[in-house]
């Protein structure tokens, strides 16, 4: 992506100033808080405290405090391994934390399994896209839709109870469809579309569930330029109609263009945050991105070592366990 | 050699109580496998449940013949649920491990000797069907069918509640497939987690499709019991089980019907090729230094087991399913 072709912090704070007032409302309140890990937002839609997350004797997550202002597109930013991911499976109830307490909206969600989290407002993507691949990009979106009378098993078999509100609910998908560019594709199966694609239609199901919060687990990661442009574009629309979004992203031009707010995670805690181009300034930052020494050139065995590292953190992190509902643990 | 005998065979075999019974247990199979992705690899104990739950209550406790089936049913939901609380929060081949391990576990109970007074070890039990056979409707003064196709009262009785029970069983499972709840359940067998962050509760309904398909099985084994007019425990091993899997994957997975033809067509190539090796024999075309009357039955499993590896390699979506749902996969 060219950072020429997005506009600038200024240009973009201005225009959604006219285009949405709770916007500018959430960016006055952030223009008053305070650049510190862990700092207090007028209006936290998220809120969590000292939460902690062991894998044996490493430490993925030991976040102190953490706030999410609502109406504002959050980025939560940090080298491989520093446990984002990790930070979203717990925040969202795909894995346990060993303690901590975290509320959204005011009520307690810590401890939900993730489908009452999802029920509750807050809904999220993953990192490795999971599109639904033999189910039509249509049954993808109407799946998304909560509170459907014909997901209950007895009204199931009865189609009279159901009928109305399935054309509701389907009414409501193609209208999402369209705006992601997906209508075409509709009675397609969900496997053939392309990669970019089927971030779309994750982005476009997670909608289906109206929720006030959606997390973004890097949305923009395997997408071509042209099409990163349009997520983008996307993103930002979820917030000028009333959401709040947060998303794990490592392209730092994307962050410095869309987020209203940058959350720096290093070694699993909260480092820094801020807007995003103060932050990516701080010195923390740059040390946590970088390693301390990074102005001394590096010799070609230490960038050797260096990359290993990155790889293996990597694969750590793709391999993190998601726990599922109940306990129990799946993926390897 | 006889053609239009062994013609006949195998169309009996097509209707017959093999097919029914395996056509109910490879559709509660396929609720299970097919559409919620759980791998189930004990439904031979479904079918076990609703065998013995009929025969126990009527031959050793004297029940009413209605007792003895809603009994039946009623095992085999507590089995599916007692199954699934364990294995169904963890990884699919948990599941498979359990179920293979607990479809033992009855078989070897039933069949054993401290238990012989209940459950009749493994000579089984019998006399328990009096109170179905009071219930047919056809005089048993001459034979049912079309032609030399045709079947005695009591058979044609069994036969005829039984495709009943098929017909039921796949209406219920075309309208369930075809609900929203359908669609969550194939999105479960696609990738759990995506269904649990879209808000739906997958525990959930992977236990009542648990329950569903044990509860179809189960109607297999009544009509295993009430055709055979007996229950022995080693019908009720492994062997059911894959069989039925072999149903499924012959007629096609994810199909309404695929489970209902896949046993229609297994039972009808293992009666052919076995009356037809049986003619053979008997009257010389294979010589008895290749082969034996005895021998008929292993080979007639080897021949019909060549004709599904051929399926697989030429045809791995079963004969009604979706090569290009197949082709899915392989992203």
């Amino acid at each position: 992506m060219t950072p020429d072709d997005l506009p600038t912090p200024a240009e973009s704070a201005a225009e959604h100033r006219v285009r949405s007032d709770p916007h500018a409302v959430a960016m006055d309140a952030l223009s008053g808080t305070a650049a510190e890990p862990g700092s207090a937002k007028p209006d936290p839609i998220l809120v969590a405290d000292s939460v902690v997350r062991q894998f044996g004797g490493l430490t993925a997550v030991n976040v102190a405090h953490l706030e999410v202002q609502r109406n504002s597109i959050t980025a939560l930013i940090g080298p491989n391994g520093a446990g984002k991911t990790t930070l979203f499976n717990l925040l969202t109830g795909f894995d346990r934390a060993e303690a901590g307490a975290w509320t959204f909206e005011r009520r307690v969600i810590s401890g939900m399994p993730p489908h009452r989290v999802a029920r509750a407002g807050m809904v999220r993507t993953f990192q490795l896209t999971k599109a639904l691949a033999k189910l039509t990009v249509l049954d993808n979106m109407r799946l998304g839709a909560g509170g459907q009378r014909g997901e209950s098993l007895w009204a199931a078999m009865a189609r009279p109870l159901w009928r109305r509100q399935e054309d509701a609910i389907t009414a409501r998908a193609m209208v999402l469809l369209d705006r992601f560019n997906l209508a075409k594709v509709a009675h397609d199966h969900a496997g053939t579309l392309s990669g970019g694609q089927r971030k779309l239609l994750e982005m476009a199901r997670a909608l289906m569930t109206s929720p006030r919060l959606v997390m973004l687990d890097e949305p923009m990661a395997g997408v071509n330029p042209a099409l990163a442009q349009s997520l983008l574009d996307h993103v930002r629309a979820l917030r000028d109609e009333g959401m709040t979004v947060m998303f794990v992203e490592h392209d730092m031009d994307v962050v410095r263009h869309i987020a209203d707010w940058a959350i720096v995670m290093a070694a699993g805690s909260i480092v820094a945050e801020g807007p995003p181009a103060a932050v990516m300034a701080d010195e923390r930052v740059i040390d946590a991105y970088l390693g301390a020494h990074h102005d001394a050139p590096l010799s070609l065995e230490e960038e050797e070592q260096r990359l290993a590292e990155a790889e293996v953190s990597m694969v750590a992190e793709a391999e993190a366990p998601l726990v599922t509902e109940e306990g129990g643990t799946s993926g390897s | 050699m006889d053609w239009g005998s062994i013609l006949t065979n195998s169309l009996e075999a097509t209707v017959g109580i093999d097919a029914v019974y395996f056509a109910l247990a490879a559709i509660g199979l396929n609720v299970h496998f097919g559409y919620a992705g759980l791998l189930n690899f004990g439904q031979s104990a479904f079918l076990a449940m609703g065998a013995y739950g009929l025969a126990v209550s009527v031959a050793t406790y004297g029940l009413p013949f209605w007792a003895g089936i809603a009994i039946g049913l009623g095992l085999s939901v507590a089995l599916a649920i007692l199954l699934g609380i364990p294995t169904l929060r963890l990884r699919a081949d948990y599941l498979a491990i359990v179920t293979i391990a607990a479809a033992e576990i009855i078989r070897l109970i039933a069949r054993s000797v401290a238990l012989e007074d209940k459950f009749g070890g493994t000579d089984g039990l019998q006399q328990f069907s009096a109170g179905f056979y009071k219930m047919n409707p056809y005089p048993d003064t001459h034979r049912y069918g079309i032609g030399t196709v045709d079947f005695d009262a009591r058979e044609f009785w069994v036969i005829t509640v039984g495709w009943v029970l098929v017909t039921l069983s796949c209406l219920v499972v075309w309208l369930l497939m075809r609900s929203p709840w359908g669609r969550v359940l194939k999105a479960i067998r696609e990738d759990e987690d995506a269904v649990r962050s879209l808000g739906k509760n997958v525990y959930a309904y992977k236990m009542q499709a648990l329950v569903i398909g044990g509860v179809i099985g189960s109607l297999g084994g009544f009509v295993a019991a009430l055709g055979k007019g007996s229950v022995q425990p080693d019908l009720y091993g492994t062997e059911t089980t894959f069989l039925a899997y072999v149903v499924l994957i012959l007629g096609g997975a994810a199909r309404v019907l695929g489970p209902v033809v896949g046993a229609m067509i297994l039972w009808t190539l293992l009666a052919f090729t076995d009356s037809a090796l049986r003619q053979a024999v008997g009257t010389g075309h294979i010589p008895t230094s290749v082969l034996q009357s005895t021998q008929v039955g292993e080979v007639r499993f080897m021949l019909v087991g060549l004709g599904l590896v051929l399926l697989v390699v030429f045809r791995p979506q079963g004969i009604f399913g979706d090569k290009k749902e197949i082709a899915l996969d392989a992203r």
